[in-house]
């Protein structure tokens, strides 16, 4: 069973999103989603500076067997990004998708859409659902 | 014997496995407007003995003229071992093997290929190869655009003295991806591009500049200068180079300070014959930092489960297999037998026997701008350093003096009047290591009888 803090909020395509006490955003993707990935090999993230809308594709996670992309689950203006430990060692995202394998912050335009996001309970359904 | 593997019967009952009317049916989702409903210029097909007699027929109305042309496409000679070899049965297919555990002969011959260019233009990587020089440029515009996220406006400087086709090309397969090419002038009295012309740009977004080395005049270009310009100025820098002058000049990887970024060119003077114009082949070299934004496929070399090396496809995850619409392109190994060709070429030759081809081919084509600027009428154009090419300046139109060669069995050169009307009556030659000082004098001769 992977890890699904009930600090974050989640999309069903699997990033997590973690409001911080400055109501920036923190992103990244799920324990579930890095362990169907299987061994990162790459990781490519938004620019500092770039706008991004909610649900729209930001960063790129590559594996040894699949590439997929990651989507913004907020909308807003990318204010730091991870490339510096990622671009060395991208199986930090392996190791610890909800900690050093952040992919990037975002200063959100528009706070109303965290609403939307889907808590620990529903994505654990997402996850189950996956699963079958 | 055909080569499509599905019966009449087979297509049937796979149609109705999956509940499909047609085939036709399964593409439905394209709109009607964008389906072509016939290709029209396309001919009905033609058996072996009817294709067999039109290209015998079109082989023998070129002739076996003597050739003074270059421009892009170079006569050299083909050591008889480079396609005995090609054509063994082991190598004799045009398409890639995708199963490393059925290929590996031919995974580890472009493993070669790419060491041997990568060694060759001091980068760090190649691809397996593209489909030719022009269109190797055009994916090399398209990586710049993706390489350099932090460049917005997709803007390429290309000198005007790149290969006009080459351009031409990068243009059309670019159209619609917003690429904005902007041409440079050279400076007259050199035939080369003047770092003044690149400052206009200083300070502005450019996401790349172009430069030839050799340029389409075959003079050679300040590409230190240039490639430091292009890096003070945070522009990515494609070079397109003639493979086999690499044997004598410095190669892209070392050019300036940082180097080049990309490197493209057509591997046609690496054991592939004129052929009336093709096929051909593109390579293309990058630096690590670039590889995942290359098209093309890349082969790596590893070790398999008992430590025994071996070669299969790598960073697959650039390619439409698994990235669909956001592959890096369509582009495949489709020119995988020229690239055998060029591999074993290259092997046959070594560095000295490519280092000792180049210093001939720029001895005899000094031996023939010697000789015809000795005619009244012909002055060199630009005298600067160059490599095996010279433009020549003549007293009257160079389509005339060229039909009036054509009619002698030689074919003079490339007429640059239409690409390049400000240049006046002038005429791109070229002699290979395959010209003879008999050559050279029989060309003069003709050419001051001609001129008379």
């Amino acid at each position: 069973m992977s890890s699904i803090p009930s600090n974050l909020k989640y999309l069903d395509s699997h990033e997590w999103a973690r409001v911080e006490s400055d109501g920036t955003v923190t992103i990244g993707i799920s324990d579930h989603a890095q362990g169907a990935l299987g061994d990162l090999v790459f990781v490519e993230v938004p620019e500092v500076g770039r706008a991004l809308t909610k649900g729209g594709a930001a960063a790129v996670v590559e594996s040894v067997k699949a590439a997929s992309d990651v989507y913004s689950p907020v909308s807003g203006q990318v204010i730091a990004n991870n490339s510096e430990a990622l671009s060395a060692t991208p199986e930090l995202v392996n190791s610890d998708p909800y900690g050093q394998g952040w992919l990037f912050k975002v200063k959100p335009s528009n706070s109303g859409e965290l609403s939307s996001l889907l808590d620990a309970k529903a994505y654990e359904k997402v996850v189950e659902e996956a699963g079958h | 014997m055909p080569f499509i593997p599905h019966t009449e019967t087979d297509v049937r009952e796979m149609l109705a496995a999956i509940g499909a009317p047609s085939i036709d049916a399964l593409f439905e989702e394209i709109p009607a407007a964008l389906r072509i409903k016939s290709l029209d210029g396309i001919p009905e097909a033609l058996t072996e003995m009817e294709t067999g007699r039109l290209m015998q027929q079109r082989a023998s109305r070129d002739g076996r003229p003597l050739n003074f042309l270059g421009a892009g496409a170079y006569e050299h000679h083909i050591p008889a071992a480079v396609w005995a070899i090609v054509t063994r049965g082991e190598f004799y297919s045009a398409y890639t093997p995708y199963q490393a555990e059925a290929s590996q002969g031919t995974l580890q011959l472009l493993y070669e290929y790419q060491s041997m260019m990568a060694s060759l233009t001091a980068m760090q990587v190649s691809n397996a190869s593209l489909y030719d020089g022009a269109s190797a440029l055009a994916e090399a515009c398209l990586m710049a655009v993706r390489a350099h996220r932090k460049s917005k406006s997709a803007r390429i400087l290309v000198p005007a003295a790149v290969n006009p086709t080459y351009l031409e090309v990068a243009r059309a397969i670019t159209e619609g991806q917003n690429l904005k090419f902007d041409v440079l002038p050279y400076d007259a009295p050199s035939g080369t591009l003047g770092t003044s012309s690149l400052d206009a740009y200083k300070g502005q977004d450019i996401t790349a500049v172009v430069v030839q080395q050799p340029n389409f005049f075959g003079l050679l270009e300040d590409v230190d200068a240039i490639t430091d310009w292009a890096a003070a100025n945070n522009a990515l820098l494609i070079a397109v180079v003639n493979p086999l002058s690499l044997a004598l000049l410095k190669p892209p990887g070392e050019w300036g300070t940082k180097g080049a970024d990309i490197v493209v060119g057509d591997g046609q003077p690496f054991g592939v014959p004129l052929s009336s114009g093709g096929p051909y082949f593109g390579f293309m070299t990058t630096k690590l930092e670039h590889v995942r934004q290359m098209p093309g496929r890349i082969i790596g070399r590893t070790v398999d489960l008992d430590g025994k090396p071996g070669f299969t496809l790598t960073l697959q995850a650039r390619e439409q297999h698994i990235r669909r619409s956001k592959a890096t392109s369509n582009i495949c190994t489709n020119q995988g037998l020229l690239v055998t060709a060029a591999t074993i070429h290259m092997s046959l030759l070594g560095s000295a026997g490519l280092e000792k081809v180049a210093a001939a081919s720029q001895t005899q084509t000094s031996a023939l701008v010697a000789a015809l600027t000795r005619i009244k009428g012909v002055k060199l154009a630009f005298s600067g350093p160059r490599f095996h090419e010279a433009v020549l300046q003549l007293d009257r139109k160079v389509s005339d003096v060229l039909d009036a060669l054509a009619k002698r069995g030689i074919v003079g050169g490339y007429d640059l009047s239409r690409q390049y009307p400000d240049l006046g009556n002038a005429l791109l030659v070229c002699a290979t290591e395959t010209r003879t000082d008999e050559d050279i004098a029989q060309y003069a001769k003709i050419l001051g009888e001609v001129l008379k």
